[in-house]
């Protein structure tokens, strides 16, 4: 199949504002790629009659010469946990009955402010609880290049819509991996911001201590745009960080590469470490300074993140009670069976799991000897990576485990599900930025990622090295649309909003 | 029937207060909701909708501080809120957001009118949870009141009365009040009582069970339901039975309270440290210029005024804040720049404490507690005016009154004597003017006869006369001298 080299989003948007071609058009073909690729089960709800008027709006702007968004007509899809008043938010569960929101999360606001134009919502693990959106109420994903296995997740509706070119961007939630191990199943970029870089507020909760907003892209440079746009104190997120989110175009003078010996080891996929070995030594030629970590305080990361996301889980959803909004079982009389018949029916076994494990570890009498315990556990791995950080300036390491695994084959082995999580939880329990990038693809064509994770608020140097080691990390077997130069040839032709600003 | 015992009662008290912020404690919406349709002050925070999430109100936390000063209490520079869990429709969130391990208020106390001292264990900030109204077989929930801050006074188990119990509580209500951080109404519910009781044998070492008598809102009913734990728990003791540990509820109809909870049934809050706001670090600078913006409390008022008015009128004014602060004004201010810088002695404050206590507080003048109280000005000019004898006590009242009237209270007080037609005549040549009109009145001349025959009791009739002549505006006190000396 011939693949036609595309602009980048800043590029997608000069076009339009230039009318080489329009909104409508832009959005109409990637409606017509949702309808396209509907057996892959992207999207939740599609978007489309709102998503064409937002386009028609668009060209109308650009025709009267009104200065338009840097994301003027450029689609996306929004994954299904975050509120807006456009279509209805599921969080692919039953329990919300798809919800009408007054309010629109903060991440939503700043994306439309710039001309985005959402043409569906994506599908995922039911409030995000899973590693392959088979937890999904609305039922599961395919991955982008084998329908016979997972998408990953939870945000694997949003993975796959960037990796079938659906759309150039999807948003995403990171609690454990939720953004990264999707973006490594599907061969695109998975970015997960210091914790508090983007604000939760609109965002149906998972986690509140480790949850994370962030973004698949096709190439680091639409997700630096993504994230000029979208970081930033939020006065309606307590969490959120003071504003820091600045581009870095400077080439940092060889940055050296910390690798963890602690993840090289038999539990890890053989094509999954050759494609870290191959890396590496493509960074050594290229000068990067090689530096060996051993991080042993990871080892208890994945028991520490069972027991602190649970317990923040079992809390968050204690809202869903059948009262005020969402499902209330019909067959419920008195006021516990409302609460019991309505969370029976309406939570997904996986909700149900990670309420249990987090009630009994906040019970009275086990809070000291789990859920504090888990607590301290997460300070000594923040210490872990303070330290490593000042051995190395970034990390690289796989994202997770394995490659896409197939459909059906850990779902109902909770135990080996979460082992996927191992190489993910470490980060968002110590709030660190880490993007994924496609390295490469197994002999079976499945995708291979790594994640280069840094220390809190070097989200845009993370993404600025992906930019200058793309070469070497970029495996030869990298499908065509990331070797994008389109837009580099055309960097000479005035930028019509710029015009304007001059 | 078995031998009746005198237990010792140890008393402990957690009271809610409501802090009377203009908005709520994580939202915007208005947190007044007085008059209010129901679930009309309602914000998506409060309805627990997905996504939200709390914005901490800067303002409560600067009540908070206040309310710990007023309970002479640590504060403390970083505390932190917490999750409580329970399922209740009045919570929509399914935890409340409080504040367990580490709360904005440490240890303090509370100084009762008789010099005992309560200490206070801590205080926490928390929010209050909606309201619900049953109906047979449904019930409705209110969400207005579902995220009003809240602070939770935790008394140390110092309390040993029902008296005690009640005055504590008042106390309590004065001291929020008094620090502007609760409008105090306790009818509806901005104050509420948990009363924990518990009865021991005369110097036992440990104490007893207790009871918990949840949700008092009057300071009657914590005292009778006091009196009542006492009765309750004293039968059961001396019939050989043990008192369980409870929850009870008050029902000021049948004067009793009621089971409603054991300790079995007791929840499991499972509490968790809030993800969603960071703690609270508070500049030691913030803290001592609250300190310093604490407005005078009841203990300032009762040593200022000690010795000068009766303990129990002191007590009475403390009700009224407005009143005993005025007062103080009066009396210990002089850098009040729009009125007079002098004050007034102590004398004047006796008499202007009368006139509060017996004719504001009159029952058919209560209404007038509503109305802006007179200036330092008309005050001092009305004090000046009864010590000079320009006003007799009855017209000092009528003057005082018409401090309250929409139509004159902008006037100047000797204006409003004037008007009202109460100044006394005080000048000698003019009251013996009259005195001699008087002893010439034909209708007078028995009387004057009576007189100088030796019969002292006429000089009442005469001095009535005199005042009648003058209508009513010759000063008694000096028509009698006058009187004397024409009738020698």
């Amino acid at each position: 199949m011939l693949r036609l080299l595309k602009p980048n989003m800043k590029g997608m948007s000069m076009q339009i504002a230039s009318k080489d071609i329009s909104a409508v058009s832009m959005v109409k073909a990637a409606l017509e790629k949702a309808e396209k690729y509907q057996d892959y089960h992207v999207f939740v709800s599609l978007n489309s009659e709102n998503a064409l008027k937002k386009a028609a709006e668009i060209d109308a702007k650009i025709a009267r010469g009104e200065k338009v968004g840097r994301l003027a007509g450029v689609p996306y899809a929004l994954k299904d946990n975050f509120l807006s008043p456009e279509g209805k938010t599921t969080a692919s569960s039953k329990i919300l009955e798809p919800l009408e929101s007054p309010i629109t999360a903060t991440a939503v606001k700043k994306l439309e402010a710039e001309g985005a134009i959402m043409i569906g919502r994506t599908n995922m693990d039911s409030f995000a609880h899973g590693s392959s959106t088979e937890n999904s109420y609305f039922g599961p994903t395919s991955n982008s290049k084998d329908k016979a296995r997972v998408a990953g997740g939870s945000s694997g509706g949003s993975a796959v819509a960037v990796a079938l070119d659906i759309v150039p961007f999807a948003t995403g939630t990171d609690t454990g991996g939720s953004i990264r191990q999707p973006a490594s199943f599907n061969g695109v970029y998975g970015f997960k911001p210091t914790y508090g870089t983007i604000s939760r507020y609109g965002v149906v909760a998972m986690a509140s201590s480790t949850d994370c907003v962030g973004f698949f892209t096709q190439n680091p440079e639409d997700m630096d745009l993504l994230m000029q746009i979208c970081a930033g104190q939020d006065s309606y997120d307590m969490t959120t960080l003071p504003d820091f989110y600045t581009t870095t175009q400077s080439r940092q003078d060889s940055p050296r590469i910390g690798i963890i010996k602690d993840f090289d080891n038999d539990a890890v996929h053989p094509e999954i470490r050759r494609a870290l070995t191959e890396k590496v030594d493509e960074l050594k030629k290229a000068g990067y300074e090689i530096v060996e970590l051993s991080m042993p305080a990871l080892k208890y990361a994945l028991a520490v993140y069972y027991i602190v996301v649970p317990a923040e889980v079992s809390s968050n959803l204690s809202r869903h009670d059948g009262i005020r909004y969402g499902y209330r079982s019909a067959e419920a009389e008195t006021l516990s069976e409302v609460y019991g018949k309505s969370r029976s029916d309406g939570f997904m076994p996986e909700n149900k799991r990670r309420i249990m494990i987090g009630n009994f570890v906040l019970s009275s009498g086990f809070y000291d000897a789990y859920y504090l315990k888990a607590q301290k556990a997460r300070t000594l791995i923040i210490q872990e990576y303070a330290k490593a950080f000042e051995k190395c300036d970034f990390i690289l390491t796989p994202v997770s485990p394995n490659p896409a695994f197939k459909l059906g084959e850990k779902v109902n082995d909770p135990v080996s599900m979460y082992m996927e999580d191992v190489m993910s939880v470490p980060i968002n329990l110590a709030g660190l930025p880490s993007l994924t990038i496609p390295v490469g693809k197994t002999p079976e064509g499945l995708d291979l990622g790594l994640q280069i994770i840094g220390p809190r608020r070097s989200d845009a140097a993370i993404i600025a090295l992906a930019m200058q080691a793309g070469d070497a990390l970029r495996g030869p077997a990298a499908p065509a649309r990331i070797l994008r130069d389109g837009v580099d040839g055309d960097t000479k032709r005035q930028d019509p909003r710029e015009e304007e600003v001059k | 029937m078995s031998e009746k015992t005198d237990y010792e009662i140890t008393i402990g008290i957690e009271c809610h207060v409501q802090l009377a912020t203009k908005t709520k404690l994580f939202s915007e919406v208005d947190n007044d909701a007085r008059g209010k349709e129901p679930n009309s002050c309602v914000s998506p925070v409060d309805y627990a909708l997905p996504g939200m999430l709390p914005r901490l109100n800067k303002e409560a936390v600067r009540m908070a501080v206040l309310a710990g000063h007023a309970l002479n209490s640590e504060i403390n520079l970083i505390s932190r809120f917490d999750r409580k869990h329970y399922y209740y429709p009045d919570l929509p969130k399914g935890y409340q957001i409080s504040q367990l391990y580490h709360p904005i208020i440490g240890s303090g106390y509370v100084q009762l009118p008789d010099g005992t001292k309560v200490r206070i264990e801590h205080a926490h900030m928390e929010e209050d949870a909606g309201k619900l109204t049953h109906f047979g077989t449904y019930s409705l929930v209110d969400l207005n009141r579902a995220g009003t801050p809240l602070i939770e006074i935790v008394s140390m188990p110092d309390i040993h009365s029902a008296a005690h119990a009640r005055d504590y509580c008042k106390e309590l209500w004065r001291l929020m009040t008094y620090a502007g951080v609760c409008f105090g109404d306790l009818y509806n519910g901005n104050m509420r009582f948990d009363v924990n009781i518990s009865l021991a044998k005369p110097g036992a070492k440990e104490l007893g069970t207790r009871a918990e008598i949840k949700n008092l809102n009057s300071f009657r009913s914590v005292e009778r339901a006091v009196e009542y734990e006492y009765e309750r728990q004293s039968k059961l003791l001396d019939s050989g039975e043990k008192v369980k540990q409870e929850t009870r509820g008050w029902s000021d109809a049948t004067g009793k309270t009621t089971s409603q909870r054991s300790k079995e049934e007791a929840q499991d809050y499972r509490y968790m440290p809030e993800p969603d706001i960071p703690p609270i670090h508070l500049e030691q600078s913030f803290v001592d210029e609250m300190k310093a913006k604490l407005p005078r409390m009841p203990e300032d008022y009762r040593e200022m005024f000690k010795g000068i008015l009766p303990d129990d009128t002191i007590e009475i004014l403390l009700d009224y804040q407005p009143l005993i602060a005025k007062l103080a004004e009066l009396y210990a201010d002089n850098d009040d720049k729009t009125a007079s810088k002098e004050n007034i002695s102590t004398s004047g404050v006796k008499k202007v404490a009368n006139l509060f206590t017996s004719v504001l507080l009159a029952e058919e003048n209560t209404s007038l507690l509503n109305d802006e109280l007179p200036t330092k000005r008309q005050l001092i000019d009305l004090v000046t005016m009864l010590e000079k004898s320009e006003l007799s006590s009855t017209g000092g009242k009528e003057v005082f009154l018409k401090f309250f009237d929409p139509e004159m209270h902008t006037k100047d007080t000797r204006t409003i004597a004037k008007e009202l037609n109460v100044l006394q005549e005080n000048d000698t040549g003019a009251l013996e003017a009259i005195v001699d009109q008087v002893l010439a009145d034909p209708a007078c001349a028995q009387a004057v006869a009576d007189f100088k025959a030796g019969s002292e009791k006429v000089l009442g009739f005469l001095v009535g006369q005199v005042m009648k002549a003058s209508k009513g505006k010759a000063n008694p006190a000096a028509v009698q001298p006058i009187l004397r000396k024409k009738l020698k």
